[in-house]
């Protein structure tokens, strides 16, 4: 089919291996998300954290440069544990959810407003690809602003803090890689599965920021209520909190919720997304 | 890092293009295609049926978008039920509806597809690009598709269906929303990839000029069941032996008996229709001019000549036989506007291949 040629020919050349293809979704909405300055400003924005505690970190370890700068006091006093990483990851958290609330909604619903799924889903490319391939740019993206740094940090602090340190809170690196991966998890399903149920952008974002809003309100109004823990189980925030502190803790701090229950009720909700996916990522929707 | 094209890998080989087994589909609890029959092999065949018969059903569950309920189809040989990715490799899908991403551009979009069809990068834009240019729309391709009309739509849609190299290309409703002179351009662009040989086309309209000049077997759908399929290219060839004469005699009346006698002696079987009319059927070693010989020699006119017209609209009749009477007895015209309005003067339906009345075929 050449162009001075202007006639059909097949393509009889090499393809790409089979298990690749679903990146190239990623590559190309990698680069629709990067198109906007906002989510730029957004994305670098999200580091500065992270640039703070590295600071804080050296400096608590050069305590000459600590001293000359006048702020001995405050930063010597910082314990750095599994609370100080907690904290960091809350931050970090909270920053992967704006960039979620950014991305994810311009993912899917644009495939779905002028019906393009069936373009991809005749190709040898299956469903799973196909939410797997718009699924990669939220998890590089979220992984890059909380385990990936955190873990840095982390590290950075073993090399700082020695051995001694390292033995002490060994807990920690874990407890940051796996409760990131439950909270970017939770974050690209949901991100993913409202923006193709409401299939209009802005909607699915507003939808994503209010499902936060309104499960936290949901889950005060019903412990208030009813005198109850349980009505956690619906506050999403609550959820990977307790999550979040079985992980650096072995058990949630206060009166709330089991770690347990908290584990069930987000595979519930990662359960109830995929459900939500595969309802609505096919070719065409059958009307009964 | 590569895989070798489909193209390489050993396929059926001699395999009809379609083949249908009893092939049923049920949606949301209804049943929509009932037991489907038939092999077809030609280069292009013809999905024709009036809206709701099942066209898009059929080419959809050919895909792999629906389920087969019972029976089986097989393309190339490979049964559709097994979504075999080989399959789905050597298919190009063109949608009835619009189907694309607004913010792409033409270029960018096409590339996507073939990517994701298995092209690598470079290779993929740069069949985006010729493809672009096949279709009409290289001075366009940089343009974001959201901002194309209609027509220029449904040539990004024809674009991406091709990028990749598909050995066969379904067209579901290709013409729909363009305008005559971009609908003459997508039929004659249908022409041209079907001439190529390298790609098999399956067409669906509720269009029967659509389906005639680009195709050569038909498979007609009513009511989910096949009402017939047809080899418009052997029809056409008996449809070229077949001729209509008007004739009159010098004295002002129809064909005399002796005209009638002589050409019998021809070898041609004759029907008189009227006293003007005349349907013959020339044997092979007759030529038309031979008719006018003798019409000539017993000084007969022949005011009007020509080749039976509209097969495709004679098979389509007789397929939908019943819906059509009722829908005249009733006055509505057409069922499901597949027919246009009936020419009196001809006494059969107009198309689009209609020859001037009282013309003689063009090969006179």
């Amino acid at each position: 089919m050449a162009v001075y040629e202007q006639t059909y020919r097949r393509y009889t050349g090499a393809l790409t291996p089979r298990w690749s293809r679903f990146l190239v979704l990623g590559r190309y909405a990698w680069s629709e998300v990067f198109a906007s300055r906002f989510f730029i400003a957004v994305f670098a924005v999200s580091f500065v954290p992270v640039l703070a505690v590295a600071v804080v970190l050296y400096l608590r370890s050069n305590l000459e440069v600590l001293e000359s700068l006048g702020m001995f006091g405050f930063v010597n006093n910082l314990q750095i544990d599994g609370r100080w990483f907690l904290y960091f990851q809350r931050i970090q958290g909270g920053f992967a959810f704006f960039l979620t609330l950014l991305a994810a909604p311009g993912l899917v619903s644009p495939d779905l407003a002028h019906n393009a799924l069936p373009l991809y889903l005749a190709r040898p490319f299956k469903r799973w690809e196909y939410v797997l391939g718009k699924m990669t740019v939220l998890l590089v993206l979220t992984s890059a602003v909380t385990w990936v740094p955190g873990l840095l940090l982390f590290f950075f602090q073993v090399q700082l803090g020695g051995s001694e340190w390292l033995t002490e809170h060994a807990r920690i690196a874990p407890a940051m890689l796996l409760g990131s991966w439950v909270w970017i998890l939770v974050l690209a399903l949901l991100g993913l599965a409202l923006s193709a149920w409401v299939r209009w952008r802005t909607v699915a974002a507003g939808l994503l920021f209010a499902v936060f809003i309104i499960s936290r309100a949901l889950g005060v109004i019903l412990n208030l209520s009813l005198d109850t823990v349980w009505g956690s189980l619906v506050d999403l925030r609550t959820l990977i909190t307790v999550v979040w502190e079985g992980l650096y803790y072995g058990q949630a701090a206060g009166d709330t919720i089991p770690v347990w229950s908290a584990w069930a009720a987000l595979a519930a909700v990662c359960g109830f997304c995929l459900l939500l996916l595969r309802a609505k990522i096919r070719a065409y929707e059958v009307v009964r | 890092m590569s895989e070798p094209a489909a193209t390489s890998t050993p396929q059926p080989v001699h395999a009809p293009v379609l083949e249908l087994d009893g092939l049923e589909v049920r949606l949301g609890g209804r049943p929509i295609l009932k037991g489907l029959n038939g092999s077809l092999s030609g280069r292009a065949v013809g999905l024709l049926g009036p809206n709701g018969a099942g066209k898009t059903t059929l080419i959809h569950t050919l895909l792999g978008f629906f389920p087969v309920a019972a029976g089986t189809a097989r393309i190339f040989g490979y049964d559709v039920r097994s979504g075999s990715e080989e399959l789905r490799a050597q298919l190009g899908y063109m949608p009835e509806s619009d189907a694309f991403i607004a913010n792409l551009t033409g270029v960018r979009f096409v590339r996507l597809m073939a990517e994701i069809s298995g092209l690598p990068p470079s290779q993929a834009l740069e069949r985006a690009h010729e493809a672009l240019f096949y279709v009409g729309l290289g001075e366009a391709r940089y343009r974001k598709i959201g901002s194309y009309s209609t027509g220029m739509k449904q040539l990004v849609k024809l674009a991406q269906a091709l990028a990749h190299g598909p050995r066969l290309l379904f067209l579901d409703e290709p013409t729909n929303g363009l305008d005559p002179p971009a609908r003459e351009r997508m039929l004659q662009l249908i022409r041209d990839i079907k001439e190529t040989r390298e790609v098999h086309v399956v067409l669906s309209s509720h269009l029967l000029r659509d389906v005639e000049i680009c195709c050569d077997e038909v498979l007609v759908l009513k009511d989910g069941h096949v009402a017939v399929t047809a080899d418009l290219e052997a029809e056409r060839r008996a449809n070229l032996r077949l001729l209509e004469l008007e004739v009159r005699s010098a004295a002002g009346i129809g064909p005399r008996s002796d005209f009638l006698e002589a050409v019998q002696r021809l070898g041609c079987e004759v029907a008189a229709d009227g006293r003007r009319r005349l349907r013959l059927v020339l044997p092979d070693e007759v030529e038309v001019i031979d008719l006018y010989r003798l019409a000539a020699e017993r000084r007969i006119e022949i005011r009007r000549l020509s080749h039976k017209r509209d097969s495709l609209e004679d098979i389509f009749l007789k397929a939908m036989e019943g819906d059509v009477e009722k829908a005249r007895e009733a006055g509505v015209g057409h069922p499901a506007s597949l027919l246009p309005p009936p020419d009196p003067g001809a006494g059969t339906p107009a198309t689009g291949t209609e020859r001037p009345e009282g013309g003689t075929d063009g090969r006179l």
